[in-house]
C-alpha cells in the first residue's frame, strides 16, 4: 500500500509537470497524454491552460468560501451585515470572468482552425466501423483489411473465463491487424461506419472521430516518432463496444513502403494462383 | 390519535375546517392537495433514488476490477440506459416537482396550486410509465441498451423494449408538461396581492423558468422519440442514411431538449441554494435580481448550445466555433451566482445545520463540475474528453452534487415545516458528511480515468485503468449505503416522529411566506392571502 501511494505520488506528479511521451494508458496515471503529433501536443497544452485558469479560479472562489466560513461564525460572535448588492462588484465579477474566456477562446481557436485543416495529405486512409470491429483501407493502393480484438483478449473477457486480464499483454487494447501508417508524413484519415455509429480514438493522436453509417467525416494526422498507438472505440455501439480496440503502428518511411509491398504481393498472390487454376464448372445435380 | 392534542394550536388540527379527504385511497389516489401530491412526488422520487441507485451499483460492481465477472455486456449496457433514465425522469426531476408543489403555494402565499385536477393527473402517469420502463427488464432481449439518448440506429436495433420506452418516455413528458404548466399557472395567478414578481423568492422564480423550458422541450423530446418508433416499426428513414434520412439529425433534436433538460434540473437547485444559504448567513441573499437574471440568462442561452455535446460528429468548422463561443458564454451568468452565493456568505452570522451544510458543498461541488464543463466546452480539448469518464466525472458532479445534494438540502430545511417536527440532526450530518466524502472517491477519480483514455460505457476495461476504478467503485458503495441513513432519517421524523416539535420560523434566519404558517403548515396554506411585508420575504432588499 504505501509502496503503491508513493507510486501514485510520483507518477501523479511526474504527469502534471512532464510532457514526456507516454503513448498508452499506465497505472495511476491522473493526466491526458500529450500525444505523439503536433496537434496532440497543443490539445495537451490548451487542456493544461483551461485546468490551471479553473483552479486558480477555484481556489480564489472557494478560498474566499472558506474565510468566510470560518471567520463569519455566529459561535465567534459574529454580526450579520445588512447589505443586499454592490454594483460594484457585480460589474467586476462579470467583466473578468468575459477577459479570462476571450484569453481560453483565442488559442482554443487557434488549435481548432489546425486540427481542422486536413488538405495536403500524401497518404488517405479509410476507416470503417462495423459491430464490432475496423476496416482500413489504404485508398489507392488496393490494400484493406479488418483489425479486430486480439484472440487470447477476446478469450479472456468472456464472463467466467477464468483468465486473469493482468497475464494478457495490453488486454483490450490489442488487435490481430494494426493499422500501420508511415512516420513523418500528413495522413489523411476518411471515416465511417456500416451499421451503427462508432467513434475512432486514439489519445496520442490528440482527436476523436465519430464513424457515422452513410456520412464520410475527415481528420488528419502527422506521427514523427515510430511506436504503437492504443485505443478504442469511443462510441456507445452495442454489446461489445468495449472490445473494439484500435491499434496504430507508426513506422519510418521505408519500413512502412516495405510493408505495404509484402502487403500486395500477399495480395496479388492468391489472384495469380486463382488465375491459373482451371475453371470448374458449377454442375447441377 | 395520540398527538392529537399535541399540537391543538395549529390550524392543521382544524379538521373540520380542511375538508380533509377522510379514507386513505380518497386522500393517496384520488385527492389534489398540493402537499399530499407533492408528497407523492418526493416519495416517488426516492424510491426511484434507489432503484436508479442500485442499477449504478450493478455498473461499479462490475467495475471493481478487469474482467467481466458478473453480468454480460448487454445486461451492463441496458443498466448504463436505465440508470440514467430512471434517475433522470425518474428521481431528479420529480423531486423537484414534488418540491415545487410543497412550496410554490405557501411561498406565494395561495391556498393550493392553479389546477389541483391536473396536478393529480401528472403525477399519477408517473408511476405507470416507469411500470412499463422498467418492465422491459424482464422481457425477452432485455431492456434498452442503447444509452439513455438514444442515438440511432443503435437504439432501434433492440427488441420490443424500444416502443415501450417510447411510450414511457411519451408519458413522463406529459407528466412534466402538465407539471409545468401548472406551476405556471399558479406562479402568475395565485400570487398573494402585493406579491409582485420581482419579490418573488429565488426558488419560485427558479422554477417558473424551468417551468417555461419544460414546456419548450419536452414536445421535441416526444418528436424526436416519436420519429425513432416510425422508423422502427413503419419504415420512416428519418435517422437512416440509406432512405435519405440522416442519424445525426437526432442528435441535433434530441440535445436540443437535452441541453435545456439539463438547466431543468439545475435551475431548481440554485433556487433552493438562494433560500438556504441566506437563512443559515442570517443575511439578506445577494444581489437577488441579478440572481433572476443570470437564471433567465442561462435558460436563455440553453437553447443555443445544445451542439457542444455533439462535437465529434463532424459538424462545419463555424458549428464548432460557435457553439463553443456560446458555451463558454454560460460561464458567466453561472459566475455570477456562485460569487453571489459566496457574498451572501461573507459577513454574515453563520450556523452550519445539515440544510447549510448540503447548500455550501452543493455551490462548492456543483462549481468544480462547471468547471470541468468548461473544459469541455472548449472543442480541441473535447476531442479528447469527449465520451470518456471525464464527461461521466462532469455531469456526476453536476448531477449528484449539484441537483440531487440540493434536493436533500431541501428535504432538510423544509422537513420541520412539512411535518411539524425537527429531524435528527447528529443523524443528519453524520449523512452528510458520509455523503460528501464518498461521492468525492466515488467520482473524482473518474476524472483521472477519462484523462487517461478510459471510454464511457464500457463494461470491462484494461488492467491500467483498474486502480481507479476500484476506488470509485468503494466510493459508489459507501455513498450508496450512506444513503439509507438518509431513508431511516425520513422514516424517523415523518412517521416515527421522534423529533422536537418545529416552532413556524424553524430556522432562526429565516425569512419568507412559508415561515409565517404553523409547522406542520395546514391543510389549504393559505385560506386567505397574507398580507406582504417586504420586510419578512427571504432577501429583504427588493429594489436590487
Amino acid at each position: 500500500m504505501k509502496r503503491q501511494l508513493g507510486q501514485l505520488a510520483g507518477s501523479g506528479l511526474a504527469l502534471l509537470v512532464s510532457t514526456s511521451v507516454m503513448a498508452n494508458p499506465e497505472r495511476w496515471q491522473l493526466n491526458m497524454t500529450p500525444g505523439v503529433t503536433a496537434t496532440s501536443q497543443d490539445v495537451y497544452h490548451l487542456h493544461m491552460l483551461i485546468l490551471w485558469v479553473c483552479v486558480v479560479i477555484g481556489i480564489l472562489v472557494f478560498g474566499a468560501m472558506f474565510y468566510a466560513m470560518f471567520k463569519f461564525r455566529k459561535s465567534k460572535g459574529a454580526v450579520p451585515a445588512k447589505f443586499t448588492h454592490s454594483t460594484t462588484a457585480e460589474v467586476i465579477w462579470t467583466a473578468i470572468p468575459i477577459l479570462i474566456l476571450l484569453v481560453m477562446a483565442y488559442p482554443a481557436t487557434q488549435t481548432l482552425l489546425k486540427v481542422a485543416d486536413t488538405g495536403n495529405a500524401e497518404l488517405t486512409v479509410k476507416v470503417t466501423g462495423y459491430q464490432w470491429k475496423w476496416r482500413y483501407e489504404y485508398l489507392g493502393q488496393d490494400v484493406n483489411f479488418m483489425s479486430s480484438l486480439a484472440r487470447n483478449a477476446d478469450e479472456a473477457r468472456q464472463v467466467g473465463s477464468g483468465i486473469d486480464p493482468n497475464s494478457v499483454e495490453n488486454y483490450l487494447l490489442d488487435v490481430d491487424h494494426p493499422l500501420v501508417i508511415p512516420t513523418g508524413i500528413k495522413i489523411r484519415f476518411v471515416i465511417t461506419a456500416d451499421d451503427v455509429i462508432h467513434s475512432w480514438w486514439v489519445p496520442s493522436l490528440g482527436w476523436k472521430q465519430d464513424a457515422i453509417p452513410g456520412f464520410i467525416n475527415e481528420a488528419w494526422t502527422q506521427v514523427d516518432q515510430p511506436g504503437t498507438y492504443r485505443g478504442q472505440c469511443a462510441e456507445l455501439c452495442g454489446k461489445d463496444h468495449g472490445f473494439m480496440p484500435i491499434v496504430v503502428v507508426a513506422k519510418p518511411r521505408a519500413e512502412f513502403d516495405a510493408w505495404m509491398a509484402e502487403q500486395k504481393a500477399a495480395k496479388a498472390n492468391p489472384e495469380a494462383v486463382a488465375q491459373s487454376a482451371p475453371v470448374v464448372p458449377v454442375t447441377k445435380s | 390519535m395520540a398527538h392529537h392534542g399535541d399540537h391543538a394550536d395549529t390550524h392543521a388540527d382544524h379538521d373540520d375546517h380542511d375538508h380533509k379527504p377522510s379514507g386513505f385511497f380518497d386522500r393517496w389516489f384520488c385527492g389534489t392537495n398540493h402537499k399530499d401530491i407533492g408528497t407523492l412526488y418526493l416519495l416517488f422520487s426516492l424510491l426511484m433514488f434507489f432503484i436508479g441507485g442500485s442499477m449504478a451499483l450493478v455498473i461499479r460492481a462490475e467495475l471493481f476490477q478487469p474482467g467481466l465477472q458478473l453480468v454480460e455486456p448487454d445486461f451492463f449496457n441496458s443498466m448504463t440506459t436505465m440508470h440514467a433514465l430512471v434517475m433522470i425522469f425518474g428521481a431528479v426531476m420529480p423531486a423537484f416537482v414534488g418540491l415545487a408543489n410543497w412550496m410554490i403555494p405557501m411561498m406565494i402565499g395561495a391556498p393550493d396550486m392553479a389546477l389541483p385536477r391536473m396536478n393529480n393527473w401528472s403525477f399519477w402517469i408517473m408511476p405507470f410509465a416507469f411500470t412499463l420502463l422498467l418492465s422491459t427488464l424482464f422481457m425477452d432481449g432485455g431492456g434498452p441498451a442503447g444509452g439513455w439518448t438514444l442515438y440511432p440506429p443503435l437504439s432501434i436495433q433492440g427488441g420490443n423494449n424500444v416502443a415501450f420506452v417510447i411510450f414511457a418516455v411519451h408519458m413522463m413528458g406529459i407528466s412534466s408538461i402538465m407539471g409545468a404548466i401548472n406551476i405556471i399557472a399558479t406562479i402568475l395567478n395565485m400570487r398573494a396581492p402585493g406579491l409582485d414578481l420581482l419579490k418573488m423568492p429565488v426558488f419560485v422564480w427558479t422554477w417558473l423558468i424551468t417551468a417555461f423550458l419544460l414546456i419548450a422541450v419536452m414536445p421535441v423530446l416526444a418528436g424526436s422519440v416519436t420519429m425513432l418508433l416510425t422508423d422502427k416499426y413503419f419504415g420512416t428513414t428519418f435517422f437512416n442514411a440509406a432512405g435519405g434520412g440522416d442519424p445525426v439529425m437526432f442528435q441535433h433534436i434530441f440535445w436540443f431538449f437535452g441541453h435545456p433538460e439539463v438547466y431543468i434540473m439545475i435551475l431548481p437547485a440554485f433556487g433552493v441554494a438562494s433560500e438556504i444559504i441566506p437563512t443559515f448567513a442570517r443575511k439578506p441573499l445577494f444581489g437577488y435580481q441579478a440572481m433572476v437574471y443570470a437564471t433567465a440568462s442561462i435558460a436563455f442561452l440553453s437553447f443555443i448550445v445544445w451542439a457542444h455535446h455533439m462535437f465529434t460528429v463532424g459538424m462545419p468548422l463555424g458549428g464548432q466555433i460557435f457553439f463553443m463561443y456560446a458555451t463558454m458564454l454560460i460561464a458567466i451568468p453561472t459566475g455570477v451566482k456562485v460569487f453571489n452565493w459566496v457574498a451572501t456568505m461573507w459577513r454574515g452570522s453563520m450556523t452550519f445545520e445539515t440544510p447549510m451544510l448540503f447548500a455550501i458543498a452543493f455551490v462548492v461541488l456543483f462549481t468544480i463540475g462547471g468547471f470541468s464543463g468548461l473544459m469541455l466546452a472548449i472543442v480541441p480539448a473535447d476531442f479528447q474528453y469527449h465520451d470518456t469518464y471525464f464527461v461521466v466525472a462532469h455531469f456526476h458532479y453536476v448531477l449528484v452534487t449539484g441537483a440531487i445534494f440540493s434536493i436533500m438540502a431541501a428535504v432538510y430545511y423544509w422537513l420541520p415545516k412539512w411535518t411539524g417536527r425537527m429531524y435528527n440532526e447528529t443523524l443528519g450530518k453524520t449523512h452528510f458528511w458520509m455523503s460528501t466524502i464518498t461521492v468525492n472517491i466515488l467520482f473524482f477519480p473518474q476524472h483521472f480515468l477519462g484523462l487517461a483514455g478510459m471510454p464511457r460505457r464500457i463494461p470491462d476495461y484494461n488492467v491500467a485503468f483498474a486502480d481507479f476504478n476500484m476506488i470509485s467503485s468503494i466510493g459508489g458503495f459507501a455513498f450508496g449505503l450512506s444513503q439509507l441513513l438518509f431513508a431511516w432519517l425520513i422514516i424517523d421524523t415523518c412517521f416515527l416522529k421522534r423529533g422536537a416539535k418545529a416552532t413556524s420560523g424553524v430556522w432562526e434566519g429565516a425569512k419568507g411566506l412559508e415561515w409565517t404558517l404553523p409547522s406542520p403548515a395546514p391543510y389549504h396554506s393559505f385560506s386567505t392571502p397574507p398580507k406582504i411585508d417586504d420586510s419578512v420575504l427571504a432577501h429583504g432588499d427588493v429594489s436590487h
